[in-house]
């Protein structure tokens, strides 16, 4: 069995055991899963071979944010993305520290930026604006009075 | 050189000077000496941080050698007379900018080297964590405006300092007047904004 039939195999098996939803973009395979199951599906990924957490960001959809993980396996020759969405009055989703060591300062950014909370963090404090800074620039309806916006005729 | 140009004149009149005294004395005035004395060696801060620091690393090495200035980089603070500030400064530096500043030891300067320390440069628009210009929390004596500037125009404008050296006087209530709307009493602990 080929390292793709084994892994497609997997993320079958994964589809039917939580609930995700598989689909391909160009030559990743992206999952669509629940937040409630985002943590054991992360487990899984991270036993099939997906040893290297690439990238964590987040999308602010305007009534909803969704999560983004991009997580790559050197052994699989692979990549996955993985997505959850999330509401955006209290916003929180589980923290993937315990399964990738590197989503800890990217998950610091994303509270920095989106102020989307990591429910088992064991540092949640902003990482790149000071510590005071009001509100949560990358989200669409941030305003802060100090910026000076760019008027048409430039 | 022309205009102002005592120091040079200093330097090209000591020979001559020497010859025609042989006891080795010559005569000036305080003022003009020590002036003249600072302006040949404003060692440098390098407080690089951005993409401008590329350049200021350029001209202090062989090919533009700004060292044959006298401008010589140090990494401390308190070894320096003039801070050249190369690069975006964040609110995040902000502090730390003003912190090192605040170690040098008077008489300093500071040079803000590229748009992005002159105005926020191509941040001043739609940007929520840039500092809109050095000025806005430091007395900036030396513009230099480009994207980022080349390693000649750092040059001159440590030749433009140098001008701005001249004008001081080491006589107490006699020290050049800074220009604009600029905080003047950060070195004495007051809150610059």
């Amino acid at each position: 069995m080929s390292p793709q039939h084994d892994l497609n195999y997997h993320l079958a098996q994964l589809t039917s055991d939580l609930d995700a939803r598989i689909s391909d973009h160009f030559e990743d395979v992206v999952i669509e899963i629940s937040p409630l199951n985002l943590l054991q599906l992360a487990g899984e990924l991270r036993e099939i071979g997906f040893d290297r957490l690439g990238m964590v960001t987040a999308v602010d959809l305007g009534d909803e944010f969704e999560m983004v993980y991009r997580v790559t396996s050197r052994a699989l020759s692979s990549s996955a993305f993985v997505k959850a969405r999330i509401g955006r009055v209290d916003a929180h989703i589980a923290s993937l520290c315990d399964v990738w060591p590197a989503a800890n300062w990217q998950e610091r950014e994303v509270w920095d930026l989106f102020g989307i909370d990591f429910v088992g963090h064991p540092d949640m404090r902003r990482i790149l604006l000071p510590e005071e800074w009001p509100g949560w620039p990358l989200r669409k309806d941030y305003d802060d009075p100090n910026v000076i916006h760019r008027p048409d005729y430039i | 050189m022309a205009k102002g140009g005592v120091g040079v004149a200093l330097v090209d009149r000591i020979g001559a000077a020497l010859n025609r005294t042989p006891g080795g004395i010559i005569l000036t005035s305080v003022d003009a000496l020590v002036d003249w004395s600072r302006g040949q060696s404003l060692w440098a801060f390098p407080m690089g941080t951005a993409c401008c620091a590329m350049e200021l690393i350029a001209a202090s090495f062989s090919k533009f050698d700004f060292d044959r200035l006298g401008t010589f980089p140090r990494p401390d603070p308190r070894h320096t007379d003039v801070m050249i500030l190369a690069g975006t400064i964040t609110e995040k530096m902000k502090p730390s900018v003003k912190l090192l500043y605040d170690q040098m030891p008077d008489p300093k300067w500071v040079v803000a080297m590229g748009n992005c320390t002159v105005s926020g440069g191509i941040f001043y628009y739609d940007t929520y964590s840039v500092v809109r210009g050095a000025d806005t929390f430091l007395p900036v004596d030396v513009y230099i405006a480009g994207c980022p500037p080349r390693p000649e125009s750092l040059q001159d404008a440590i030749v433009q300092l140098r001008e701005l050296v001249k004008q001081e006087s080491i006589a107490p209530g006699n020290r050049r007047e800074r220009k604009g709307n600029l905080p003047r009493v950060i070195a004495e602990g007051g809150d610059a904004q």
